[in-house]
């Protein structure tokens, strides 16, 4: 749970004397619960286009309090910036810094979102400079940010509304304690696709999802929150892993899986699990991976091939499998588990950055391959999260690591599924080749 | 309607089809790894190792609050306190509590008759699903107190006055104290079960080339099963162990020749019973998932094979006639005969090394011209068994013998052979299973692909 530092400068004496001596201070996040409000309080929506007038309109049919000017002093959950229509740089001004003048007001663990455009689809340099622009800006702004709160920005392709239901989908993820630990990060929505949930509590209900290595940590994080939102799961680890893997399937109500994602069947073992026990497959979470850490120049092979082996030819092999099957063709949705090493690069670790690369290659180049029957295929890249694995790195240099984030803390197994649990999501149908880091805004690597 | 047929959630939910002839499947199994006496599971009881075996039959196939028909299991070392051992690793297990169970024990043929028992019920209507199962620990055995203590301690308890306790305590003595230790000896005979067997091995002429050979091929066999992932999913880790710690996929015959005999040795004759060629004492737990086929469809779970038939026997070991452990001597020849069946007929043999010797002698038995017509009753030598289809992925011998738990691992390996081999010659792969038990007893049964 969250650390033991955190706690400490949370309250009391202990937050009086974090900031008298300019310590870090980190809060307890605000993250999701069955049932919590989308936000904490009301919701200012900063611009003027008809972007900005059709997503206050949506937003108020939500029931949130929804604000085109702020009142003052008064304490706002988020601040939805909506630079859709920016054609130059000279246009940013205006928005920003009525949005900026709010930024006192916002709630602990409150909310910005920005939602523009790609830059890449810009017709004139000025309105490239414009939309890139708005990446710095973005960027900055959630360094400035405190106590929990996050900046996040929503980029649509050219023809896309600001109401386009995965634009809706990722602004009510990024809104919500389900993106406590993403901060400072961009989604790109690509199409039209996708729907919002019938039911908020339930986005994932009727889906089958199979999530590798679930017996502990992130994985089984990820296969409780996937059924926490309504999923079947089928729970997939290695078999000297079964007895922790049968406690985390006896607990979602899922069946286990012992296999080793490496040999040559596994995903045709897998699609057969799925679709014999539960009757389908929608959703494949590739979350299993192992570190062999050594310096490049002390590397042996063994080292290299089993990181590669497990993280990233184990992926492509089962993906291969998933797109040859019939089963698979409903709208499916594969989400892997990158890395920020695989981003960013990490010392020790050349054969897990280039398994994590890999991921990140491989899931841009498979988005086209599934564009054709509505599937997405998308990446989360955790930073620093609070795992068993972590909890063994020395003292040190796991402090330095688990500040060294806008949020001045380590993340939870749980903000890493939140994300995993969205972009598997009928939601999250426009949005395919995307990296979505769940890094707390990691100071290093981008 | 009577009262029995409801849920106490007052559903109904009879078992289908009431006394009719149905087909049992076996639809699947899980055990834990079996652990030498003394090793990983020394701190686990009984009941913990048949409530981790369930769990990992639960998740493996999706049972999580299922209301089964019954759960049928056993333990042959086991503390008076565990009357409802069965029924207590229900409870704690993930299954629905309003899931019935009872113990069974007969000796190490305890597992394959739950196998038989449920079955039973299934093909007649009273259930639809069944869990068989067993479980051992020599580690964690009840040890008693001594039968003069036992009974001080009795008349303690009736006693009324601190008189009359003073007078009874009084009556220890210093020999009552020893406690009174769980051991494999016949109570009739006063002899263990090696050296019982080591009788049956020298009466057989069983070598103890022949004897080393069997033991290396059940470790051969059952390290080649492991490594090519067939255990994969009948199996699930416990307390750090991911496989049996007996098996030794190292050995060599050069190796077990240097082991020095342990059973047989006042025989006279040669003593040939080493401990590599005799099963250990283990701890373990095994289970297997049961059903009708209509259960298993309904519940998209798999049909790997169907019960066919079992058969008891026994011997009078008592008086000499048979040896302890040869009794499936003569309830294979009964149970093919009723099904019109010969060695011919069976594709996999599964023949529990309770001592290699056992197996030699057995077969030995089965091959004997003689003793086929003296004591068969048939017209010569039941048959030959070929080697090439006997104990394929290893046994008792290699992964260990947890008493009750043997038949469970058996059953299961077994229906996930048959269902991997299909059909031979157009017909349902078929196999036989043979248990000898303490007791002069023995229990086969065949499975068919389902």
């Amino acid at each position: 749970m969250t650390d033991k530092y955190t706690q400490l400068v949370s309250q009391g004496l202990g937050k009086d004397v974090a900031k008298r001596l300019g310590l870090p201070q980190p809060v307890v996040l605000r993250r999701h619960q069955p049932g919590a409000p989308l936000v904490t309080g009301p919701v200012l929506v900063s611009g003027d286009s008809a972007g900005a007038d059709d997503l206050a309109t949506t937003m108020l049919g939500w029931g949130l309090d929804v604000r085109r000017n702020a009142l003052p002093k008064e304490k706002l959950g988020a601040i939805i910036l909506v630079l859709d229509a920016v054609q130059h740089p000279e246009d940013l001004g205006k928005p920003v810094l009525t949005a900026g003048a709010s930024l006192r007001d916002l709630s602990p663990s409150g909310r910005v979102v920005t939602i523009s455009r790609t830059s890449q689809s810009a017709q004139t340099p000025a309105s490239a400079a414009a939309r890139q622009g708005i990446d710095g800006l973005l960027r900055s702004m959630a360094k400035e940010l405190r106590a929990g709160a996050t900046a996040n920005g929503i980029l649509l392709e050219e023809h896309l509304s600001t109401t386009s239901p995965s634009a809706l989908g990722a602004l009510r993820f990024f809104l919500s304690g389900r993106s406590a630990y993403v901060d400072g990060q961009f989604l790109t929505v690509h199409s039209t696709s996708g729907r919002l949930p019938s039911d908020a509590d339930k986005p994932l209900a009727g889906k089958v999802a199979v999530v590798t290595g679930a017996a502990r940590g992130i994985g089984a994080a990820i296969a409780r929150t996937l059924h926490r939102d309504g999923a079947t799961v089928v729970a997939v680890d290695i078999p000297a892993a079964g007895d922790y893997l049968a406690a985390v399937a006896n607990d979602i109500h899922g069946t286990s899986l012992q296999l080793d994602i490496t040999r040559e069947d596994a995903g045709h073992r897998i699609i057969e699990h799925a679709v014999e026990r539960h009757g389908r497959l929608d959703i494949v979470v590739h979350n299993a991976g192992i570190t062999r850490d050594r310096l490049l120049a002390n590397m042996d092979e063994s080292r290299w091939q089993s990181v590669i082996a497990v993280n990233i030819a184990a992926q492509l092999r089962i993906n291969d499998a998933l797109l040859a099957s019939e089963h698979f063709k409903e709208s499916p949705r594969i989400v892997s588990v990158a890395s920020t090493s695989g981003i960013a690069g990490n010392r020790g670790q050349t054969n897990y950055g280039a398994s994590k690369g890999g991921v990140i290659g491989m899931v841009r180049s498979t988005a086209h391959v599934m564009e054709p029957f509505g599937g997405t295929i998308n990446a989360v890249a955790p930073g620093f999260i609070e795992t068993e694995m972590t909890a063994r790195m020395p003292f040190a240099i796991r402090e330095a690591a688990r500040r060294l984030n806008s949020l001045k803390q380590g993340g939870q197994p749980q903000d890493v599924a939140e994300a995993i649990a969205f972009l598997a999501s009928d939601a999250a149908g426009g949005i395919s080749g995307e990296v979505l880091r769940v890094c707390g805004q990691q100071l290093v690597g981008a | 309607m009577a009262a029995a047929d409801v849920t106490t959630d007052g559903t109904l939910d009879p078992a289908t089809t009431p006394h009719t002839i149905r087909q049992a499947v076996i639809v699947g199994g899980n055990r834990i790894p079996f652990a030498r006496t003394g090793g990983a599971y020394v701190k686990s009881s009984n009941q913990d190792m048949l409530t981790a075996a369930l769990d990992g039959l639960i998740a493996r196939f999706g049972l999580q609050d299922e209301r089964i028909g019954e759960v049928a299991a056993g333990a042959v070392l086991k503390h008076s306190r565990d009357f409802n051992l069965t029924r207590e690793a229900v409870l704690g297990s993930a299954l629905s509590p309003e899931t019935p169970a009872y113990d069974l024990q007969q000796a190490c043929a305890t597992g394959l008759e739950t196998v038989l028992g449920l079955s039973n019920k299934i093909k007649l209507g009273q259930i639809d699903s069944g869990i068989a199962g067993g479980v051992d620990s020599a580690s964690d055995a009840p040890i008693a107190v001594s039968e003069g203590l036992r009974e001080i301690l009795l008349d303690l308890n009736r006693a009324k006055t601190a008189v009359q306790k003073m007078k009874i305590l009084g009556r220890i003595r210093p020999k009552d104290l020893a406690p009174d230790a769980p051991n494999t000896g016949e109570p009739r005979t006063g002899l263990s079960m090696g050296e019982h067997q080591a009788l049956t091995t020298a009466q057989w002429k069983i070598s103890r080339e022949a004897q080393d050979e069997l033991a290396y091929n059940s470790h051969r066999n059952l390290a080649a099963a492991y490594e090519r992932g067939f255990f994969d999913d009948l199996l699930t880790p416990y307390r750090g162990l991911n496989r049996d710690s007996n098996l030794r996929a190292d050995t060599s015959l050069d190796k077990l020749a240097t082991l020095k005999p342990v059973f047989g040795k006042s025989l006279g004759s040669e003593a040939t019973m080493t401990a590599g060629n005799s099963t250990p004492l283990t701890d373990g737990a095994s289970t297997v998932l049961l059903g009708t086929p209509e259960w298993a469809d309904a519940h998209g779970l798999p049909k790997l094979a169907t019960v066919l038939d079992g058969e008891a026997a026994a011997v009078d070991f008592v008086h000499g006639k048979d040896g302890l452990l040869m009794a499936p001597v003569f309830a294979v020849p009964r149970l093919l005969a009723r099904h019109g069946l010969t060695f011919e007929d069976i594709d996999f043999f599964e023949i529990h090394e309770a001592f290699a010797g056992t197996v030699l002698s057995t077969l030995a038995a089965w091959e004997d011209e003689d003793f086929g017509r003296t004591r068969l009753g048939l017209q010569g030598a039941l048959g030959k068994v070929d080697r090439a289809k006997l104990n394929v992925n290893g046994s008792s011998l290699a992964a260990g013998h947890p008493f009750a738990a043997t038949g469970g691992r058996v059953v299961a390996s077994l229906a996930k052979m048959l269902h991997e081999k299909g059909t031979v010659d157009g017909r349902p792969a078929r196999g036989l299973i043979s248990v000898c038990a303490a007791g002069g007893q023995g229990v086969v049964a065949i499975l068919e692909a389902a």
